[in-house]
């Protein structure tokens, strides 16, 4: 599905991503861990672009999706962005109703008829796990939520442009437990119908979601596998060392 | 920089409770043999006596362990540090309700002549004290080499009880009293048998706790 290959990205003079291969299969869920600064967060953004951004980016290497190499010139960006969607740190609804916020993807991608709008909103906001708590409100702005209702809400508004990739930094570093943990429900179904990148923090998050989990230091993906292995007999000192809390 | 030193010192008391627990489960298991081949019921009376120690000890490690978990979310080689230790509390505590199974007999045997002298039996616990003492000093040293090695001493066990059921049958015959006595040095021989299963299982926490691998010593 997604396979990275010798993957090198410099931020003016300094080595943020040092040849960094893996292989994300599809329907999977992937986690990235490491401490500030090891460059998980920067290798979620590579896979859609996101670092196109920032002038200074440099990227060597290679990233494709389904074959399809994204850092080839003739990519519509806009289209991978569709492809691969991304859920941020702070939930980040647009100042306008909750239907607004995720009928905004598909009318941008040309849907116009009310009815098939209304089933998009509907479907995403079912697939978000929101749409029980809004199906009456759904003209209401999208602030009147609270923290985890919004970060649902902007998960529904990825899920609307019908991705096949979701990118999730930090999901529920800004959200209460229980908020936290209706996330990381919603996640582990979500895998049924997408693949998805999480950035976390959380070791314990990355544990209970993630099928498989990379350990990430200075740049460097120190190592790759199964969750339960990562978590339960890591091979490399550095990960034992680091998800044991005796650095990092 | 540790970031979790406090954890990490929690962590080592733990292992030290279990280090002081086997401690008393082999002075529990040395006095009850000690108490059947010298017939001393005040020996093994103190055995049984003793035994509620060690089960608040285990109790002790069992709350420590889930502390530990519930609050420090353990993970990697503290998690199985963790997870052995309470498995390994509980073989100890196995091992130590055995020597009350030996020093019991040792009770019903009081004030009768032994049928014959007993030679296996003193083999056999022999061979399971040591392994107890090797399956606590692997755990000491993190030697998962000394602890695999368990499995050779556990055959020797299986062999010597093999052995003695075998002439035990021989000598049943007619005579209640003398079947009795035999059937109870019979069970002995079992619940030594069982010690030095309970050390492999010790052992086999050992290898998993310092290597995240899973060896049957027991086979």
């Amino acid at each position: 599905m997604i396979d990275i290959q010798s993957l090198d990205l410099f931020y003016g003079e300094f080595h943020a991503l040092k040849n960094v291969s893996m292989f994300l299969p599809e329907k999977s869920i992937t986690a990235f861990i490491g401490p500030s600064g090891c460059g998980k967060s920067t290798l979620l953004r590579t896979l859609n672009r996101m670092n196109d951004m920032i002038k200074t980016v440099k990227i060597k290497g290679t990233v494709t999706i389904h074959g399809n190499n994204i850092y080839e010139p003739e990519v519509n960006v806009e289209l991978l962005r569709k492809r691969v969607g991304m859920v941020f740190q702070q939930p980040n609804p647009f100042p306008k109703s909750i239907y607004d916020n995720v009928a905004y993807g598909p009318r941008i991608h040309g849907t116009k008829k009310k009815s098939e709008l209304d089933d998009i909103v509907e479907k995403s906001l079912r697939d978000a796990a929101l749409w029980d708590e809004v199906k009456g409100d759904l003209k209401k702005s999208a602030y009147g939520l609270s923290g985890g209702q919004q970060q649902r809400l902007c998960i529904a508004r990825a899920l609307a442009v019908n991705p096949e990739v979701l990118l999730m930094d930090e999901p529920t570093s800004a959200l209460d437990p229980i908020s936290t943990l209706k996330i990381e429900e919603l996640i582990q179904q979500l895998k049924e119908k997408y693949t998805i990148v999480i950035v976390t923090h959380n070791m314990q998050q990355a544990g209970r979601v993630s099928d498989q989990t990379a350990f990430f230091l200075n740049g460097e993906m120190v190592e790759f596998s199964e969750t339960d292995t990562i978590f339960s007999n890591p091979v490399d000192q550095r990960t034992e060392d680091y998800v044991t809390g005796r650095f990092g | 920089m540790d970031n979790r030193a406090n954890f990490h010192h929690s962590i080592e008391e733990l292992q030290n409770d279990i280090l002081k627990m086997g401690h008393y489960v082999e002075e529990a298991i040395n006095q009850a043999v000690e108490s059947l081949m010298t017939l001393n019921d005040t020996l093994a009376e103190q055995v049984v006596e003793n035994d509620d120690l060690i089960d608040k000890m285990t109790l002790n490690v069992e709350e420590r362990c889930l502390r530990l978990i519930a609050l420090q979310q353990p993970l990697a080689s503290d998690l199985r540090t963790i997870g052995a230790a309470l498995k390994i509390a509980t073989d100890l505590e196995r091992i130590a309700d055995h020597a009350v199974d030996i020093s019991k007999t040792t009770i019903r045997l009081s004030g009768e002549n032994l049928v014959k002298p007993l030679i296996d039996i003193p083999r056999m616990a022999e061979i399971a004290k040591e392994m107890l003492k090797e399956a606590l000093e692997s755990y000491t040293e993190r030697n998962v080499n000394r602890a695999a090695a368990l499995a050779v001493k556990d055959d020797e066990v299986d062999k010597l009880y093999s052995t003695i059921f075998q002439d035990i049958v021989q000598l049943m015959g007619s005579d209640y009293n003398r079947n009795r006595q035999l059937t109870h040095l019979l069970m002995v021989a079992q619940y030594l048998e069982r010690v030095a299963d309970h050390t492999t299982n010790i052992g086999e926490g050992v290898i998993f706790m310092v290597s995240g691998k899973r060896k049957d010593l027991n086979l």
